[in-house]
């Protein structure tokens, strides 16, 4: 039997009148580092905030672990195990890189509406916290602002923060985006290592990443769903090429196929 | 250096309230607790934007319910004053949480607009209920006494007590802000939809917030009413809801003691001013908070602050090379 942890039927989403997201059936197997792709507009992030309930969907179920969570609020489901990133960077930028972690963890204490209670309090954290940034390579930025770090730094801090959680599925938005190619290859073994024991869906333009690390493919295009399968079947297919092909901006996948 | 932070922390607070004590003896006691009560009205405002970033424009009601309670209790009822005091605060908490599940869903100005609104109504109700005494208001509310012991008809024992109350008032937000909700309210002021997405219900830690701001308020609403012992609508009036914007920013948004100082700024200068220039305070005010904006754009408590981290950053940069 096939053991999908997050599932998609008919997904949709229409903006006055515009359809973003359109019939989207996803399938992610547990375990798996799933890389959803396809060109700008395509409606990746879309999808994103649909499956974290960012938004809410026009049409259409998701279902995690075979549970429906269509209609839980974002808080919700992140607490049930999908915690996402965002395609732009989002760490706390006034907080040093431990705090940032820290406030996702203190959660977990159950002490988040203690407004009498002093914040030394969440001091037993730090030691696990700085645990989780040394995982990520950044334990001597412990005590940085987060607006002071560079910004390959920065996404690494939100993986942090997001891994602090021990998600069961990560979603992460284009987490290379925008990097140097030292960076680059840091991120990609950052996500390989972080996923184990989980599931990871991610968007992602680097195609050196999705054929270096994903499991499996759903390639994207005007919200529907054009391609799935391996890296050596996606990258065959001929619909796929010419989506690509038709997006000038994609230049990096043609060359990769 | 966290040791030496503290003791630094330590100095200034001594300091500041010895400067605080000593008030009676250089000016008059009524000017002062009027200074302390307006101050801690800025920062139980200043709790919501500074900490939460949310900007309330009808905190004048907090204020003006907790006084009219407060007022009515001491008045009618005839209750002891900290009873009446705590029902006062009780009660602008309550309102808070009313208007904080109206408006606490939205966002920015709509945010404002909705207190605003509320804020509004209420001063309708205010000016029709048969208990707040219309246009005059409630009159020759009684100090009382505390604990039946101390009398507070003497200014100068009532300055103390206001300045008790104050002090506790603000220990209540500076330990709000460093608790572990406070670590989650910062984190909502600097990406509210990343702290959604860690599993929060953002608008419930928003609405505690608001509950507090407004108790805090209200707080110092009732201990306005001991000072001036009435309370007309001119506590409810919009007006007051822009003054404490004003206050606030002009005293530094988002530091603990800043709007206190801006409080400060603010009814000295309407004092001092009234007299000499009449209605030609509220340009100077005017004036002064333009200048503030463009130019001390952290206000008087931020400046300083940056002041001081510049010269303590620069000593320790100092001390790292000669090292
Ligand atoms: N809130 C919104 N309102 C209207 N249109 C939107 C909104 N969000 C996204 N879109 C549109 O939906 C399409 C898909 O966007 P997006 O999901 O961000 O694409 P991708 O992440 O694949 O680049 C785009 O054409 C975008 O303009
Ligand atoms: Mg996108």
């Amino acid at each position: 039997m096939d053991d999908f942890v997050l599932q998609t039927y008919g997904m949709t989403k229409e903006f006055k009148g515009f359809t973003a997201v359109n019939r989207v059936d996803l399938n992610v197997r547990r375990g798996h580092i799933h890389a959803l792709i396809g060109p700008n507009g395509a409606g990746k992030t879309t999808c994103f905030n649909l499956l974290t309930k960012f938004l809410e969907p026009t049409h259409g179920r998701i279902l995690f672990n075979g549970t429906d969570i269509t209609d839980e609020k974002p808080a919700q489901v992140a607490r049930r195990g999908i915690v996402r990133s965002f395609q732009i960077s989002a760490v706390f930028p006034h907080l040093t890189a431990l705090q940032n972690v820290r406030v996702a963890m203190q959660r977990g204490l159950g002490t988040s509406l203690h407004f009498w209670r002093s914040n030394r309090s969440l001091d037993c954290l730090n030691d696990q916290a700085v645990g989780i940034l040394d995982l990520v390579g950044l334990k001597s930025f412990a005590g940085m602002a987060a607006v002071e770090m560079p910004y390959g730094r920065k996404r690494a801090l939100e993986i942090a923060t997001t891994l602090a959680l021990d998600p069961e599925v990560m979603l992460l938005d284009e987490p290379t985006q925008g990097m140097g190619h030292e960076d680059v290859d840091r991120v990609m073994d950052l996500i390989k290592r972080v996923s184990a024991n989980r599931t990871i869906l991610m968007v992602e333009h680097n195609m050196k990443v999705v054929a270096g690390i994903s499991d499996a493919i759903t390639v994207l295009a005007r919200g529907a769903v054009l391609a799935e399968g391996s890296y050596a079947e996606v990258s065959d297919d001929p619909r796929v090429i010419e989506a690509y092909m038709g997006s000038a901006a994609n230049d990096e996948l043609v060359e990769a196929l | 250096m966290t040791e030496t932070f503290l003791t630094i922390n330590r100095v200034r607070i001594v300091v500041l309230l010895a400067l605080a004590m000593a008030v009676p003896f250089v000016t008059y006691p009524v000017l002062g607790m009027t200074v302390l009560c307006f101050g801690l009205f800025a920062c139980s405002f200043n709790l919501l934007l500074g900490y939460t970033g949310l900007l309330s424009f009808g905190h004048a009601t907090f204020l003006g319910t907790a006084a009219y309670v407060t007022a009515h209790a001491l008045k009618a009822w005839e209750l002891p004053t900290l009873p009446s005091l705590a029902l006062g605060a009780g009660a602008a908490a309550l309102l808070g949480a009313v208007f904080g599940l109206i408006a606490i869903r939205r966002h920015g100005i709509y945010f404002a607009m909705v207190t605003l609104a509320l804020a509004q109504m209420m001063f309708f109700v205010f000016l029709k209920a048969p208990f707040t005494g219309g246009e005059d208001g409630l009159q020759g509310v009684p100090r009382g006494s505390l604990f039946g012991l101390i009398d507070l008809s003497d200014d100068t024992t009532l300055y103390y007590v206001v300045l008790a109350i104050v002090v506790f008032g603000l220990w209540v937000i500076h330990r709000a802000i460093h608790s572990p909700f406070g670590e989650v309210l910062k984190a909502i002021r600097e990406n509210e939809a990343r702290v959604t997405s860690l599993g929060y219900d953002v608008a419930r830690y928003k609405l505690l917030a608001f509950v507090l701001s407004a108790g805090l308020a209200g707080l110092a609403g009732a201990t306005k009413v001991l000072v001036f012992k009435f309370a007309t609508l001119a506590d409810v009036h919009w007006h007051v809801s822009g003054e404490v914007v004003l206050m606030t920013l002009l005293g530094g948004v988002g530091t603990v003691i800043g709007p206190m100082l801006g409080a400060g700024v603010v009814v000295v200068l309407q004092n001092e001013l009234a007299d000499k220039v009449g209605s030609f305070v509220t340009i100077i005010i005017g004036v002064i908070f333009i200048l503030c904006v463009l130019i001390f754009r952290r206000g008087i408590a931020g400046e300083l602050n940056e002041l001081r981290r510049r010269v303590l950053g620069d000593a320790r940069s100092g001390s790292a090379d000669g090292g």
